[in-house]
C-alpha cells in the first residue's frame, strides 16, 4: 500500500510538471495582455507535432529546442496579425477570437497529420526503466520531470534578473505607465505572448513522447491548466506553479481510490476553489 | 476546446462521384433474363452511414470500402434482380444527431430500400430505431454493443459483428488454457466495457478463477497507476479492454514498463487497422479476431483478400468484410424472397446460411433466427509482429470458435416481435 | 442611424419594420414546402428550429447580458434527457416529456447560476464549463439510469392528443415540424418579451457598462442569475425538443463541444441581434453540409470564418446586412 501511494505522489508530480509548465505560458499571456488563450493547448500540440516533422532531419535533442521556437515565431505572428487588433475590445473578444483559432490549428493538425495518432520517438538512452523495484520509473519520466525544472527556473531567473522580464514583471502591474516610460508596449506584448507559446511547444514535445501525438492531446491539458491558474491564483506565477502541482498530484491520489474520477475530480476542485475562495492560493483579492 | 469532434463528412456529391468512376469500372454488363424487368432501370438504393470523420473513421472507412467492393461485384454481374445498385455514403461524424439525421435523409429524401450502420454502437441503436420506424430493414455491420439483438432487438434489424459477449466467450477458453486463472482487467468505465468485463468475468467464474479490476475513463492516456497495481497482483493474464488509443497507449506503457516477461496481454478484439497503426513492440497478445484474411485452403478467401489489398492498400480486416457480407446479404435476400419489402427480406434472411463465397470462412455462417445475429466463427489466435516481407501476417489463429456455440440464443433477452 | 445610435438601441427590434418580423415568420411556416427546392428536406428544417433555439437561448445570456458561458449545453443536455427519461420510465406523453425537460434543465441552471453569479471573465467562463464537466460524468457513469456512453434509447415521441383531433407526430415529419415550431414561438416569445420589458432594458444596461449600472443601484449579481436562469429553462426547451427529434438521448448533447458550436452560432449570426442566433445555426448547419463535401477539414473553415467574424465584423452576418441597409 504504501508503495501504491509513493508511486502514486511521485506520479502526481509528473502529471503536475506538465500542467505546470502548460499553465505557466498559460499564465504569462493572461497576466501581461490580459488574453485568455483557448488556442494554447493546440500550440502544444504543435510543438509536438513539429518535432516529429524534426527529429528524422536533426534528432531528438535539437528538436527540443528548435520545435518550441518555431512554434513561438508561429505564435508571434498570430499576435502580431491577430490578437493585436482586438487588445482595445471587451475581452469576450479574445476569448472568441483564440476560440476559433483552436478549432482552426487542431482541425489543420488533423489534415496535415491525420486523426490517429503518432509516436513520437525518444532516444532509447533514456527510455529504460531505472530499477526493478521502482520499474515505473523510465528514464523518460525523469528527464521530463528535470526538463520541466529547469524551464521553471529559467523563466523565473528569466523575470527576475533580465531586462525584459523586468519590462514584463512592472507590465503586469501597470501597463500605462511602462508604456509611458517609453518602452514598445507592443513589442513586449508580441515578445511575451510568444514566450508563452514557447512554454507550450516544449510540454508539448515532452508530452508527444510520452503519450504520443495525436489532434486533441491539448485539449486534456489545456483545462487543467486553467484550473491551475484559478487554484493557485490569477497573476501568481508561484501560485500557478504550486496549483498545477496540486492538481496533479490530487488526480493521481484519486486514482488510488477511484479510478474512473480522476479527471473529474479535478473540475470539483476547481468548482469548489471558486465557490470558497476564488483568488485561489497566492492570488490577490479582487481580480474575479 | 475541440475534443474528438468529427472534421467533414462525404456528401452526396462525393458519394455519386465515386459511384461513377466505380460505375465505369464494373461496366460489365450481363443481363439478366428472368427478373422483373419492369424495375430494371430503377437502381437499388442503399444507405450507409458509418463515422467516417473522428476517433471510429478507421474502421469506418474499411467498412465502407468493404461494401463498394461488393457493389461492384454485383454490379458486374447484373446487379440485385437485375436492378443496378447504388450505394448512398454518410458520414455520421460519431454523433448521434448528425446520424439521425442522416438517415432521414436517406430515407425521406433518397428513398433508399435499404439502411446500414454504424460503427458507433449508440448510433447504430439511434438510426437502427429510425428505420424500425420507418419499416426499412437496416443491417448494423460492425456496431457491438449487445442489447442491439440481445434485449431491443427489432424485427427490421440485423447485425453482422459479434456481441461483446461472443467475443469475450471466444477468447476466453484459450486464455484460461494457455495461461491460468488469475486474470487482471483494465477496463473503461462505460456500457460497453462493462458488458465485456461481466461477460469474462462469467467465464472465468464457471472456471474457478479470481480476478480483479480496474475501471479506468474512457479516453484514458496514463496507465501507470493501473500497471503497478496490476504488477502487485501478479495475474497469469492482463486483459485490455480499453478501446482505440486508450488500448494502443495501454499496451504500449504495458510493454514500456517491462511487464511483458511477467504475465500475458490479451483482451477481445484488437483490430487489423489499430494493429498496423502501433509501434512493433505493441504488437502482441492474444484477441479475437472477426474475421481474418489468411485462410489457408479456403476457397475464395484468398480472392477476395488479394482484391481488397490491391485496390485499398491497406491489410484486409474484419471490417471489410462486414461492409462485404452487408451487401451481399441484401442480395442474397432479396433473390429468395423475391420481393424488395423490408418484411418479406427480414423472413428472407431469418436462418439464412451464407453461401461460401460470401461466408469465406469454413464452417455454418448464417443468420440466428431468433435475435437477427449472424453466426460466423470466431478467430481466437495471437498477435505478433509480421515478418519483414510480409507486413499483414500479424497474426497466428489458434481456434476457430463457432459463433452459435459463443452465446446461445437464451442468454441474449431477444423477444423479437413483428408487425402486424 | 449612427453606429453608436445602434450599438446602444435598447429594444432588439427598434427601428425595424414589424414587416421584417413578419416575412420572419411566413419564412418559418411555410419552410416545408420551400425546403425540397433548395435541396432541405423537413427534417432538416425541425433539427435547424431546435438547435437555433438553443443557439438564441444561449444569446439571451451571452449578446444580451454580456456574459459568457461556454458550458451551456448542460442544461440542454438535461433538458434532453429530462424528456427522455419521462418518455422511457414514466408516461408517453409529449407535453409531460417537455415540460419534464425543460423543468430539470432550467432548476438545474438556476441552481448553478446562483452560485456562480458574482464570478466574472475567465473565472465564470471555467467554472460554467467545470459544471458540465460534472454533468457529462454523471450522464455516462449513471449508465442504468440515463444508458451511460451508449444513450438512452427506447422511446419514442408520443403523438398528441387534443381533444378534437389527435397531432401524430410520431410518424410524420410534417407534424412534428410544426410541434416545433409551436413550441419554438412560445419560447422565442417569451424571450422577447422579456427583452423588451424594464427587465430586459437593465440586462443590456449591465452588459454595456457594468460599474455604471452597479452605481445606478442595479442588483447586478442577481440580474445575472436571472438571465442564466431564463437561459437555463429556455435551451433546455430546445433540450426536449432534441429528445423528440431524435427519440435519443446521450452525453453528447451535454458536452463541451456542442456548447462551443452554440457560441460560434451566435458571434456568426450576430450577438447583438434576437434572430442572429438562429441565422447563425442555418448557415452553421449549411456550411457544415456544404463544406463537407468539398472538403473534409470543414472545422478549419468554420474556425476561420469564426476568426474573421470576431475580427472584422463583430456584429455577425446580422450587422452586416444591418450596416449594408443603413448605407
Amino acid at each position: 500500500m504504501l508503495q501504491l501511494v509513493l508511486f502514486n505522489l511521485f506520479n502526481g508530480l509528473i502529471i503536475g510538471a506538465f500542467y505546470v509548465l502548460t499553465a505557466l505560458g498559460l499564465s504569462m499571456i493572461l497576466n501581461l495582455s490580459n488574453v485568455i488563450n483557448f488556442a494554447h493547448g493546440n500550440f502544444l500540440a504543435l510543438g509536438g507535432y513539429f518535432a516529429y516533422v524534426l527529429i528524422p532531419f536533426i534528432g531528438f535533442w535539437p528538436s527540443l529546442v528548435i520545435s518550441p521556437l518555431l512554434v513561438a515565431v508561429l505564435g508571434y505572428i498570430v499576435e502580431r496579425t491577430m490578437i493585436r487588433r482586438i487588445y482595445g475590445r471587451d475581452p469576450i473578444y479574445s476569448l472568441l477570437l483564440t476560440f476559433g483559432l483552436a478549432f482552426m490549428i487542431q482541425d489543420g493538425c488533423r489534415y496535415i497529420w491525420g486523426v490517429n495518432g503518432l509516436p513520437l520517438t525518444t532516444p532509447a538512452s533514456i527510455s529504460q526503466p531505472l530499477s526493478q523495484e521502482f520499474f515505473f520509473l523510465t528514464g523518460y519520466r525523469v528527464f521530463v520531470v528535470g526538463i520541466v525544472i529547469v524551464a521553471v527556473a529559467g523563466l523565473f531567473a528569466f523575470l527576475r534578473y533580465s531586462r525584459m522580464g523586468m519590462r514584463i514583471r512592472a507590465g503586469v502591474l501597470d501597463l500605462e505607465t511602462v508604456s509611458a516610460l517609453g518602452i514598445n508596449v507592443r513589442l513586449l506584448r508580441s515578445l511575451n505572448f510568444a514566450f508563452g507559446i514557447f512554454l507550450a511547444g516544449l510540454a508539448g514535445v515532452l508530452a508527444g513522447g510520452q503519450i504520443g501525438l495525436n489532434p486533441n492531446m491539448g485539449d486534456d491539458l489545456l483545462l487543467p491548466s486553467f484550473v491551475a491558474i484559478i487554484v493557485g491564483g490569477m497573476g501568481s506565477l508561484v501560485g500557478t506553479l504550486l496549483g498545477g502541482l496540486l492538481i496533479g498530484v490530487a488526480a493521481a491520489i484519486t486514482t488510488i481510490f477511484y479510478a474512473s474520477a480522476s479527471q473529474a475530480v479535478i473540475y470539483v476542485i476547481m468548482a469548489i476553489v471558486l465557490l470558497v475562495r476564488p483568488r485561489g492560493l497566492l492570488g490577490e483579492e479582487g481580480m474575479q | 476546446m475541440v475534443q474528438g469532434k468529427p472534421s467533414g463528412r462525404l456528401g452526396r456529391r462525393g458519394v455519386l462521384k465515386a459511384g461513377a468512376a466505380l460505375g465505369a469500372i464494373g461496366a460489365v454488363q450481363v443481363t439478366s433474363p428472368f427478373i422483373v424487368k419492369a424495375l430494371g432501370d430503377q437502381p437499388f438504393k442503399i444507405g450507409f452511414i458509418d463515422p467516417l470523420t473522428g476517433s471510429l473513421s478507421l474502421l469506418a472507412v474499411s467498412e465502407v470500402q468493404g461494401a463498394h467492393y461488393a457493389v461492384d461485384e454485383i454490379n458486374a454481374k447484373g446487379g440485385i434482380a437485375g436492378r443496378q445498385v447504388q450505394l448512398f455514403v454518410e458520414d455520421s461524424a460519431n454523433d448521434v444527431g448528425t446520424g439521425v439525421e442522416k438517415i432521414r435523409e436517406l430515407i425521406d429524401k433518397d428513398h433508399v430500400d435499404v439502411t446500414m450502420g454504424d460503427v458507433n454502437s449508440g448510433i447504430a441503436y439511434a438510426i437502427s430505431q429510425v428505420a424500425t420506424e420507418k419499416g426499412v430493414l437496416h443491417i448494423v455491420p460492425g456496431g457491438h454493443t449487445d442489447p442491439i439483438t440481445g434485449k431491443d432487438c427489432a424485427w427490421n434489424v440485423f447485425r453482422i459483428c459479434n456481441t461483446t459477449s461472443m467475443d469475450a466467450n471466444a477468447i476466453s477458453s484459450i486464455l484460461i488454457k494457455k495461461f491460468g486463472k488469475r486474470w487482471y482487467f483494465i477496463t473503461p468505465d462505460y456500457a460497453y466495457g462493462h458488458t465485456l468485463q461481466a461477460a469474462f468475468v462469467r467465464n472465468l467464474e464457471k472456471a474457478g478463477g479470481t480476478y480483479e479490476a480496474e475501471l479506468l475513463p474512457i479516453a484514458n492516456s496514463d496507465f501507470s497507476a493501473s500497471l503497478i497495481k496490476a504488477r502487485a497482483y501478479k495475474p497469469d493474464v492482463l486483459l485490455n479492454n480499453m478501446g482505440g488509443l486508450a488500448q494502443i497507449d495501454c499496451m504500449k506503457q504495458f510493454v514500456q514498463f517491462g511487464m511483458a516477461k511477467e504475465m500475458a496481454l490479451g483482451g477481445a478484439l484488437f483490430e487489423c487497422e489499430e494493429v498496423v497503426a502501433v509501434p512493433a513492440a505493441a504488437q502482441a497478445g492474444w484477441w479475437d479476431m472477426e474475421w481474418w484474411w489468411d485462410q489457408p485452403g479456403v476457397p475464395y478467401v484468398k480472392e477476395f483478400a488479394t482484391g481488397i489489398v490491391d485496390r485499398f492498400k491497406k491489410p484486409c480486416s474484419a471490417r471489410h468484410w462486414f461492409g462485404y457480407v452487408s451487401i451481399y446479404s441484401v442480395k442474397l435476400a432479396v433473390e429468395k424472397a423475391k420481393s424488395t419489402k423490408a418484411i418479406d427480406l427480414a423472413r428472407a434472411l431469418e436462418g439464412m446460411e451464407l453461401p461460401p463465397e460470401v461466408a469465406l470462412q469454413p464452417g455454418k455462417v448464417y443468420y440466428r433466427a431468433g435475435d437477427h445475429e449472424l453466426m460466423p466463427n470466431i478467430f481466437a489466435g495471437e498477435v505478433h509482429t509480421p515478418p519483414a516481407n510480409d507486413p499483414y501476417n500479424f497474426f497466428n489463429v489458434a481456434a476457430l470458435v463457432p459463433g452459435d456455440q459463443a452465446q446461445p440464443l437464451a442468454e441474449t433477452g431477444c423477444h423479437m416481435t413483428y408487425p402486424t | 442611424m449612427s453606429g453608436t445610435t445602434r450599438a446602444l438601441s435598447l429594444a432588439p427590434l427598434a427601428g425595424r419594420p414589424r414587416l421584417v418580423l413578419a416575412a420572419i415568420w411566413v419564412v418559418l411556416i411555410t419552410a416545408p414546402f420551400w425546403m425540397p427546392f433548395v435541396g432541405g428536406y423537413t427534417a432538416l428544417g425541425s433539427r435547424i428550429l431546435v438547435i437555433g433555439l438553443a443557439a438564441m437561448a444561449l444569446n439571451f445570456l451571452v449578446g444580451f447580458t454580456g456574459v459568457v458561458s461556454f458550458g451551456h449545453a448542460a442544461y440542454f443536455g438535461l433538458g434532453v434527457y429530462g424528456a427522455g427519461m419521462i418518455l422511457r420510465y414514466v408516461a408517453p406523453s409529449t407535453p409531460l416529456a417537455v415540460i419534464a425537460g425543460i423543468v430539470l434543465g432550467g432548476v438545474v441552471g438556476s441552481a448553478v447560476g446562483a452560485l456562480i453569479c458574482r464570478r466574472r471573465g475567465i473565472y465564470f467562463a471555467l467554472v460554467t464549463i467545470a459544471f458540465e464537466e460534472v454533468f457529462y460524468y454523471i450522464a455516462y457513469k449513471w449508465d442504468s439510469v440515463t444508458g451511460g456512453f451508449d444513450g438512452l434509447r427506447g422511446f419514442q415521441r408520443q403523438p398528441i392528443d387534443l381533444g378534437a383531433f389527435t397531432l401524430n407526430i410520431q410518424k410524420g415529419d410534417l407534424a412534428f415540424y410544426y410541434f416545433v415550431l409551436v413550441v419554438f414561438a412560445i419560447v422565442v416569445g417569451v424571450m422577447g418579451f422579456i427583452l423588451r420589458s424594464p427587465f430586459g432594458r437593465t440586462l443590456l444596461a449591465i452588459r454595456e457598462n457594468e460599474r455604471r449600472a452597479r452605481f445606478l443601484g442595479i442588483p447586478v449579481d442577481r440580474h445575472i442569475w436571472l438571465a442564466f436562469t431564463i437561459s437555463s429553462f429556455c435551451i433546455a426547451a430546445a433540450g426536449a425538443l432534441y429528445a423528440l427529434l431524435n427519440n435519443f438521448a446521450d452525453p453528447s448533447s451535454l458536452y463541451t463541444d456542442l456548447s462551443g458550436e452554440l457560441v460560434i452560432m451566435c458571434v456568426l449570426g450576430g450577438m447583438r441581434s434576437f434572430w442572429g442566433p438562429l441565422l447563425g445555426a442555418a448557415v452553421f448547419e449549411v456550411l457544415q453540409d456544404y463544406i463537407s463535401g468539398i472538403t473534409i477539414n470543414w472545422l478549419f473553415f468554420i474556425g476561420l470564418i469564426f476568426v474573421l467574424v470576431v475580427m472584422f465584423f463583430p456584429r455577425g452576418l446580422l450587422g452586416v446586412l444591418r450596416r449594408r441597409s443603413a448605407a
